[in-house]
């Protein structure tokens, strides 16, 4: 075990999966110079830049180009530098990248990976700051992990990199400075497994990405009001462990859904349609989503604080479930 | 058609380049005195084409521009309180404070949008001629944007279209990256483009283009001139390419002073200039134009220092008003979602 930041856990994922395999291709704007935030730093010292590969400012060719050369075989990681920016290549992501093994009735294999960060988080304002997951959920064809620790960002990522599907891997701009154990040499984790980030009997908190961290101190506050929570991260969207939840719903009864995003038409929209089909039995109370209010994201430092969801929020909306008031 | 600034005029184009220089060294050292800004990008070196392009348009034309915004905004008139009070994110704020840095937008100075979008602003400002010229007003709609505008594909659909119906349009493209200063300090690095020369891969499309050095006011004010005249008289859009070199402090998140404040008394004692900073200052569009007001008898060194001192103050004032001006109500984050 070492213990790393989340950004150098990307790093060091990149970094083995480059020298495991040489269809790994790392693409995209500045990232031979490191990437604005250090991901990709040193891998083109060690790879060259034919592997870790500088481009123009070109969303929407890159995401193309590098669907292109998956269906070659190759295994290309590409940075799209804020989720806001991937509007410029939807086109290539979710009507090429996402349906062409679909389409080819599964002769052609798109083995791409799409790493954006995304959040609300040192004002940045309505253009650097979304939080767009849901968006991807909808696209039949693509699987979507959001690590929310150095550890998993590892992991999943490792594991992105070698799923022949395209994969996009949601990282937080604010945990990318957080520091956490990380397993040494090679880590995946499964995609599509949830993990148990902490036990209770009362009430079960599935939480997503950032707000993982909002939910383990909410769940520390309660337990000193005797309320017990259990927090489950998904770690990844789709596909989704729909078991583990349903497992923590049979014994709490009870379930609150917490992420960064807007809350209309978000993951927990989903999450609750799909609980209640399958656990619908298990429920003693209405379910609670937390999320951004449907707004764009304010600029101003007070504005953005409100807008993100927060612990004293998330606190009050596990209560009302628990204690039913 | 070069028209010969006067006296007045002279002397308002250079206070428009000192109040965009002076109001983001304010900016920078706020940041640097611990106010939380997020990250901004400064026009520190680019003064004099938005400046004198600017001074040019009239009341009704268009503006559309991006990241890089706060010279264009002050040059159409921003008042400085309330541009520094929006950057701040207090209530006072031309935005209420949604906007920040990278929005920071009048629509009462004609102001479409500041796009943070690479690319972004350019179909809005040809949007804006489509609407001029159904409307049938003698507006021109101008966008500045950055080279790295060339290497996304929207500019191209963009440039097009305006061609195509020859919409009053400029495209004002700033290339910043005519020298590589920015890059050992850690900036993006230059145009990422196959092209050698940006105006180059404009002419295939029938749009007139020259290339302009952006760091001096007359060349700038001729070509917009031309290129304003050419889309008020129903001649379609025209391609600007303005060429500075990007200023060493500027950086993708945190720009810092790192040549010292500007000293205009550079322009006529350079031996004060520090040696580590004689390459920059000698390229600096502020003073070569002071160098050359003072040349041509246009205006004196107290004269100059006075015009500077005025500025000053009142940036001094305005960043004091923005910073005790109150924030906003946390609610009214929800406001102002749908017209
Ligand atoms: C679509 C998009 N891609 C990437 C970015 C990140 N980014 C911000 S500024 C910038 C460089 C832009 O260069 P240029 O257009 O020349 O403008 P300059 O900053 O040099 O004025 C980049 C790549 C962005 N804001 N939008
Ligand atoms: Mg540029």
């Amino acid at each position: 075990m070492a213990e790393l930041t989340y950004i150098e856990a990307i790093n060091s994922a990149l970094r083995e999966e480059l020298a495991r395999d040489r269809g790994v291709y790392v693409i995209g704007e500045d990232v031979a110079l490191g990437g604005p935030f250090g991901a990709t730093k040193g891998l083109a010292a060690e790879f060259g830049e034919r592997r870790v590969v500088n481009t123009p400012i070109s969303e929407g060719a890159i995401m193309g180009l590098a669907t292109g050369a998956a269906a070659m075989g190759l295994r290309p990681v590409i940075e799209v530098m804020f989720v806001d920016f991937i509007t410029l290549a939807m086109d290539q992501l979710v009507n090429h990248a996402a349906k062409l093994h679909y389409m080819s009735g599964g002769q052609l294999g798109i083995p791409l990976t799409v790493r954006v960060q995304q959040g609300a988080a040192g004002n940045g304002g309505a253009q650097h700051s979304q939080s767009l997951e849901a968006w991807f959920i909808h696209v039949p064809g693509l699987k979507v992990v959001m690590p929310s620790n150095p550890a998993d960002a590892k992991g999943l990522l490792t594991a992105a990199i070698r799923d022949d599907s395209p994969v996009i891997c949601i990282e937080h701009r604010a945990l990318y400075w957080t520091r956490g154990e990380v397993p040494d040499g090679e880590h995946t984790i499964p995609i599509g497994r949830a993990a148990l980030r902490r036990p209770g009997k009362d009430v079960t908190l599935v939480a997503t990405s950032r707000m993982v961290e909002v939910a383990l101190e909410v769940a520390g506050t309660l337990a000193n009001e005797g309320i017990e929570v259990e927090v489950i991260d998904p770690r990844s969207l789709l596909p989704l462990d729909l078991d583990t939840i349903t497992a923590s719903l049979r014994k709490t009864g009870r379930l609150v859904i917490a992420h960064e995003a807007v809350e209309g038409a978000g993951f927990g929209a989903e999450l609750l349609a799909q609980v209640q089909e399958a656990a619908f039995d298990y429920l003693d109370a209405p379910i609670a989503r937390v999320g951004a209010p449907f707004a764009p994201v304010p600029a101003s430092p007070v504005l953005e604080q409100a807008f993100v969801p927060g612990a004293e929020r998330l606190a009050g909306a596990v209560r009302k479930v628990v204690l039913g008031a | 058609m070069t028209s010969e600034l006067n006296q007045q005029e002279a002397m308002e184009l250079l206070r428009t380049m000192l109040l965009i220089r002076r109001f983001e060294e304010g900016l920078i050292q706020t940041q640097k005195s611990g106010i939380s800004i997020g990250h901004f990008h400064v026009y520190i070196g680019q003064e004099c084409t938005g400046a004198a392009a600017i001074a040019l348009l009239e009341p009704q034309d268009k503006i559309a521009t991006t990241h890089r915004n706060h010279g264009h905004l002050l040059a159409r008139g921003a008042d400085p309180r309330r541009l520094y009070a929006e950057i701040l994110g207090k209530a006072a704020g031309y935005n209420k404070g949604k906007g920040g840095t990278l929005h920071a937008t009048v629509a009462g100075l004609g102001f479409l949008s500041t796009s943070a979008l690479v690319g972004g602003a350019v179909p809005l400002a040809v949007g804006a001629g489509f609407a001029a010229k159904q409307l049938g007003e003698r507006c021109v709609s101008v966008g500045f944007f950055g080279d790295g505008v060339l290497e996304e594909g929207v500019f191209f659909e963009s440039l097009n279209m305006a061609s195509l119906w020859k919409l009053p349009v400029v495209f004002m493209c700033e290339n910043n990256s005519a020298g590589a200063l920015g890059q050992s300090a850690g900036e993006y690095p230059g145009s990422t483009i196959a092209t050698k020369q940006l105006i180059d891969v404009v002419a295939p499309f029938g749009v007139p283009a020259s290339a302009v050095d952006g760091g001096d006011p007359r060349a700038v004010r001729d070509v917009t001139q031309q290129a304003l005249a050419r889309a008020r008289n129903g001649g379609g859009p025209t391609f600007i390419e303005a060429r500075t070199v990007r200023w060493p402090g500027s950086r993708p998140l945190w720009p810092e002073l790192s040549t010292g404040e500007t000293d205009v008394a550079f322009a006529w004692e350079p031996d004060r200039i520090p040696m580590a900073h004689r390459d920059w200052f000698a390229n600096d569009g502020l003073i070569r134009y002071v160098r050359q007001l003072f040349d041509a008898k246009l205006a004196n060194t107290k004269e100059i220092l006075a015009l500077d001192a005025t500025v000053r103050a009142d940036l001094a004032k305005a960043m004091r008003f923005a910073i005790e001006a109150p924030y906003p109500d946390p609610a009214s984050a929800l406001d102002d979602v749908f017209a």
